[in-house]
């Protein structure tokens, strides 16, 4: 197919258009956030251990993963749907009615293995309920899972009520407390890192991935394109709920405990771990290596301040901070592309009119 | 050129036409907060019939009482929501309030009631102003904002409460009475809040700063266009919903007597779920402070209705929860049929 | 329509602008900018995109404050620091695509901000609208003013733009290409407003890609070029030819197509194509190698049909066939896998992911052929995109920059080197050139019609009868969500078409 089509006297200005020093382009990897972040965790890291001689102790460093594995858990599938433009707040939710549902089944003498199959279906069908909604009903995503926050969790309620569920063997809460034979690892953290090798994969290296950032920067041009986006929505939400579902056991087998309140508000620490790891709340913009950062980071905050007994009650003033910070530092570098963008475009522009004058 | 003219797609039809789709659309957008006074009509029926006591003047001091708090918070998410933000912080504001205004007595016993209403006021608007110049000037999504400070403000009460609690028999007699007084067994706190309501009603419908809120939920950029200060504007939204959290606070304190640092928990959700329900949309522009407080006076009116026929308290919150999804549905299935009539009439004017 | 234009040039100055000069950092927006508008005066001013003019009108609206230059208002120098400053001044400006608040009422929306009050502030909602309902009368409208601007047409919109201006008492009307988005009868009557404007002796500037609608409306003319005025003279005086050559610095070949008319086998074939309430019974086809022409007014369903087609909407009734396999409907992705592109209409919102780098956009619509073992391949993607970059003569930086550093013409041709690169056999381009400079347009036509040569089966949906014409093979013309007349490209005139489209039951002009 040869298109010589075109105008010969137009003569393409690539030339003159946005190539930055060399000094410039090999600093920028730095320049991004996940960089900045890296630096964070870093200071952190220090920082922790100069507050308190524990911190870098390997029973303590265990304890660190113990308490942030689910949370990073849910922050994964987390990532990929607000990077699609969406967001889900029922994590938190879901992940209790899992824990209800584990443990009003094992109360009725339920086999363990069909309990687990049992709550993880039932993790895609919450996921499916937010989906649906939003892709079918069109319904704004925010408004839905804060419904559905609500009513996961009052089904928990209903499912359990006062009750407190604890004789798990400990064949199974040894799986919440104990490190994976061989290395200093929680099993919550073993799922997590080959669940982050698999959402980054999907993310970064695959069709379907691409299709999440076309979603995010633009569901309108991503649907003109040929992709399903009610449906690449949809996976995302029975993604997430399947997950949460698993943090769930998770979760269940660490305490070893099933109450309905399990894991209440922890959706803050999952959107506060996606959005600190650069993720914009307005989609499109993300990556999972910053993710694997920012639950690091989290982890390392969090633990060093409850080592100097802060209040774990109070934490939220942390972590709400963070969040914060994480959502206005990447405005003021918006704000930076935005305004390098325009002058890149009036400077095409320009060159435009002058390739046509040539 | 004239033939042109008038054989375009455009409403130069006879005008006949107009009066009757004004009908159709007035007619949509009453039916809607008709619909939640039938929903709540309905339901005082069936529960008074399935269990008189219901209709006992002490439960609906209750319920009114109840009520009278969350159209508080109402009427400030109302004004936050219709300028198409979120405030999420509302409960953690209620509960700082409460705590550090009632504490107030344990400190000086003495203390005029007047300055304990200033302080549970002045610390509500101290936290809308935070919310309020962080999204007005910090460009930064409410949602996000304002669930940090749920968060912060709700940390922070922790630590200001410490081991501590406020108990009622700290509170002097004068201070329970505000929320316990009644006249014709009707709460006087409900009538002033009442009152409240259909004076923030007015200021919506009437006055320029009012419909301000409305052009920027309804379009953000064409309010920075023809010159809204849409940051000022907002930033005073967040800081009344704060105040009004912050007065909540107090009168909590009084009906309750007992603060802890768990005061307010969750309020956020019921106020979101009581505003959307009352008709105001999830994503601004449209809505009224009456269908929000209505839709707080049903929330509570369920609830109460659950506990009066004996139906576990274990329901209250799956089913606000699901109310506020058909809440949201309902709208969006009003407001593109709504569109799609304008739309076929605009069309139907045609040729 | 020029009785009007009496020969009195010396209707006294409006609005006049010296030597304007505004930098951005390096980038020089405007070197001299020179305008002078009339009282009761249409003012055209033509340009290439990236020539100035946006920056101009933002300099009146008081957007931007100019770095050096004189502004006169009335006589008066005169420095708009806003656009509130502006307004005050006399000045409104109505954009291409207005922005209203659509929860609220026609009346509102017009007197936002001016409300008129009672005492204590209150709004005074009976005198408002009246005063809406008599400037919607002066201009010849029946709107309600109390009805919400919800589902209002963009022609519509525009009208309540205008009754704002009014409302305003403003004596300079600014209008940023408003008929950039209209079909040709709303054209028609968005003129006789302006007709109407000037018989109230309102200055008017007028930009517009559209000559002929110059030639109709404007008694002069400014040319600018590269942040500069190179001509400004009566509209009597400058032929059509010396505008083109005068906003593009060099004279334009304009060719039209000369092929044959095809044999090919049908490609693409609608059949009673039926969307309750948007259009009925469209049945029509189109051959291999051939360019058919959808035309028709804005709101007459030929985009609605277009995305039909594409299963981006849903229809109700009827069958797409496509090289004879029949589509399911509101399947994009099976559609395109038949064989069919689509280039949208709003090519920011609908054709590119503006976010996203030249080569991702391109690579878009051919993941699968990217990807090895369900992994992308970014190598290829690059070489995908710099190849068809190539091929179409994109002025681009690098692969990697991300699309928003285009030019708007540049813009389309990576939505078409997206499609063009899954070689497809039916192409449909709604509005393929709206809100392109003349140069790129010339080469966007050429490809059009050089795609038709290699045998691809073009739809074009257009809303200037020039390109129209000088595109198709075959024109099928629709009024009122239905196909009402085929013309033979020898048959069809500009006029004949105006009449399908617009005129119902043969009550001709």
């Amino acid at each position: 197919m040869a298109l010589d089509v075109v105008d010969q006297s137009a003569t393409a200005g690539s030339d003159a258009v946005g190539n930055p020093s060399p000094i410039r382009r090999l600093l920028r990897p730095l320049l991004r956030w996940e960089g900045g972040l890296a630096l964070v965790l870093v200071i952190s890291v220090v920082g922790g251990s100069l507050l308190s001689p524990e911190f870098l102790t390997a029973s303590n460093i265990f304890n660190l993963q113990l308490s942030i594995g689910e949370i990073a858990i849910m922050a994964l599938p987390l990532t990929l749907i607000i990077i699609s433009g969406e967001i889900d707040l029922s994590v938190a939710s879901t992940l209790g009615l899992s824990s209800s549902v584990l443990g009003y089944l094992w109360l009725h003498h339920w086999s363990m293995g069909l309990i687990i199959i049992v709550v993880l279906a039932l993790g895609a069908l919450l996921g499916l309920f937010n989906g649906l909604l939003v892709t079918r009903l069109g319904l704004p995503s925010l408004a839905v899972t804060i419904g559905t926050l609500t009513l996961y969790s009052g089904i928990a309620l209903i499912v359990l009520g006062s009750t407190i569920v604890s004789n798990f063997p400990l064949s199974y809460t040894n799986i919440g407390v104990n490190s994976v034979p061989g290395v200093d690892l929680s099993y919550s953290m073993l799922i997590f890192f080959i669940l982050a090798i698999l959402a980054a994969v999907l993310a970064h290296y695959t069709s379907f991935g691409r299709s999440i950032y076309a979603i995010g920067s633009s569901p309108e041009a991503a649907a003109y394109a040929g992709i399903r986006v009610k449906r690449v929505k949809t996976i995302l939400f029975v993604l997430s709920g399947v997950v949460c579902a698993l943090a769930g056991i998770l979760f269940t087998f660490r305490l070893s405990t099933a109450e309905y309140n399990n894991g209440s508000g922890l959706e803050l620490n999952a959107v506060s771990i996606s959005l600190l790891a650069g993720v914009s709340i307005f989609g499109g913009r993300g990556t999972i290596v910053g993710v694997v950062l920012s639950v690091a980071t989290l982890g390392v905050i969090q633990n060093a301040l409850l080592l100097t007994s802060f209040p774990q009650q109070a934490m939220g003033v942390v972590i709400g901070g963070l969040l914060l910070v994480s959502v206005f530092v990447p405005n003021i570098s918006l704000l930076r592309n935005y305004l390098r963008s325009r002058r890149l475009r009036s400077n095409a522009a320009l060159v435009d009119d002058a390739g046509s004058n040539g | 050129m004239s033939t042109a003219i008038e054989s375009s797609t455009q409403p130069v039809s006879a005008s006949p036409v107009v009066p009757a789709e004004r009908r159709a659309t007035s007619l949509i957008l009453r039916a809607r907060e008709f619909g939640i006074f039938g929903v709540l009509f309905l339901f005082v029926l069936f529960t008074s019939i399935a269990q008189p006591r219901f209709l006992s003047l002490q439960n609906i001091k209750f319920i009114l009482i109840d009520t009278t708090v969350f159209a508080l918070l109402a009427i400030g998410e109302t004004l936050v929501i219709v300028s198409r933000n979120v405030d999420l912080s509302v409960g953690s504001v209620l509960g700082v309030a409460a705590f550090v205004s009632s504490n107030l007595y344990q400190i000086d016993p003495g203390i005029s009631i007047i300055v304990v209403f200033a302080v549970g006021i002045g610390v509500g608007l101290a936290c809308g102003l935070g919310n309020g110049i962080l999204v007005a000037f910090g460009k930064v999504p409410s949602l996000v904002v304002t669930l940090a400070t749920l968060y912060i403000i709700r940390g922070l009460d922790v630590l200001i409460v410490g081991g501590n609690q406020v108990v009622a028999n700290a509170l002097p007699s004068s201070f329970l009475a505000v929320a316990s007084g009644s006249v014709l067994g009707i709460p006087v706190i409900s009538i002033i809040v009442a009152a409240m309501v259909l004076l923030a009603a007015y200021y919506l419908r009437n006055f320029r700063s009012g419909r301000d809120l409305y052009a920027i939920g309804s379009n953000p950029s064409a309010a920075q266009l023809v010159g809204i200060p849409t940051s000022k504007r907002v930033l005073i939204a967040f800081v009344i919903s704060g105040a009004l959290a912050g007065l909540a606070g107090v009168i909590w304190a009084s009906y309750y007597g007992t603060i802890n640092s768990t005061a307010g928990n969750g309020y956020e959700l019921q106020v979101v779920a009581a505003v959307v329900v009352g008709g105001v949309a999830i994503f601004g522009g449209s809505g009224s402070v009456v269908g929000a407080a209505i839709g707080a006076l049903l929330l509570n009116t369920i609830n109460s209705a659950l506990y009066v026929l004996g139906v576990s308290a274990f329901w209250d919150q799956a089913i606000a929860g699901l109310l506020l999804l058909v809440a949201i549905s309902l709208d969006k299935g009003i407001a593109s049929y709504l569109a799609k009539v304008l739309r076929g009439r605009s069309r139907n004017h045609g040729a | 329509m020029t009785a009007d234009h009496n020969a009195d040039d010396f209707k006294a100055v409006a609005l006049s602008l010296q030597h304007a000069r505004k930098y951005f950092g390096a980038v020089h927006a405007l070197e001299d900018a020179t305008i002078t508008l009339r009282k009761g005066e249409a003012h055209a001013l033509v340009g290439e995109n990236g020539a100035g003019k946006s920056t101009l009108v933002k300099i009146l609206a008081g957007v931007h404050v100019p770095d050096s230059g004189v502004l006169e208002i009335r006589g008066q120098q005169i420095r708009l620091n806003s656009t509130r400053e502006a307004i005050a001044a006399g000045v409104a400006v109505i954009y291409q695509e207005p922005t209203l608040f659509p929860d609220l009422s026609i009346a509102e929306n017009v007197f936002m901000e001016r409300q008129p009050t009672r005492r204590f502030g209150r709004i005074d909602y009976p005198t408002m609208e009246r005063s809406v309902e008599e400037i919607l009368a002066q201009l010849g409208i029946k709107l309600d003013p109390r009805r919400l601007c919800l589902g209002l047409s963009i022609a519509e919109q525009q009208i309540v733009e205008i009754a704002k201006a009014l409302s305003l008492k403003a004596e300079i009307v600014i209008m940023d290409e408003p008929t950039a988005a209209l079909s040709s009868a709303e054209v028609d009557r968005l003129l006789a407003v302006i007709e109407s404007l000037k018989r109230s002796n309102v200055a008017i500037m007028f930009i517009s890609h559209r000559l002929e609608e110059v030639y109709r409306i404007c008694k002069r003319v400014t040319v600018m070029r590269d942040g500069r005025y190179v001509l400004s003279d009566a509209t009597s005086n400058v032929s059509q030819d010396q505008l083109v050559r005068a906003m593009v610095g060099r004279d334009l070949e304009i060719r039209s197509a000369t092929s044959d008319a095809p044999t090919g086998a049908e490609m693409l074939k609608v059949e009673h194509l039926t969307e309750e309430g948007v259009f009925s019974d469209v049945s029509f086809s189109v051959r291999a190698g051939e360019v058919v022409a959808l035309a028709g007014l804005v709101g007459a369903g030929r985009t609605e049909v277009a995305t039909a087609i594409f299963g981006i909407r849903r229809y109700d009734f009827g069958a797409v066939t496509v090289g004879g396999k029949r589509l399911r409907r509101g399947a994009p992705l099976e559609a395109m896998r038949s064989g069919i592109g689509l280039v949208p209409e709003d090519r920011r919102q609908q054709g590119l992911v503006m976010e996203m780098s030249i080569a991702r956009n391109v690579g878009l619509g051919s993941m699968k052929k990217l990807s090895h073992f369900g992994l992308l391949n970014s190598g290829r993607e690059n070489s995908l995109a710099q190849e068809w970059g190539a091929r179409l003569q994109l002025k681009y930086g690098r692969i990697g920059d991300s699309v928003e550093t285009l030019s708007g013409g540049n813009q389309q041709k990576v939505v078409l080197a997206k499609w063009l690169a899954r070689s497809p056999k039916v192409l449909i381009v709604d509005e393929p050139t709206r809100g392109i400079d003349v140069g790129t347009k010339a080469e966007v036509h050429r490809l059009i019609l050089e795609l038709a040569r290699q045998g691809v089966a073009v739809l074009v949906i257009s809303s200037e009868l020039p390109e129209v014409l000088a595109l198709a093979d075959r024109i099928v013309v629709m009024r009122e969500g239905r196909l009402v007349r085929e013309f033979a490209r020898k048959d069809a005139t500009e006029e004949l078409i105006v009449e399908a489209a617009t005129v119902s039951g043969g009550v001709a002009a």
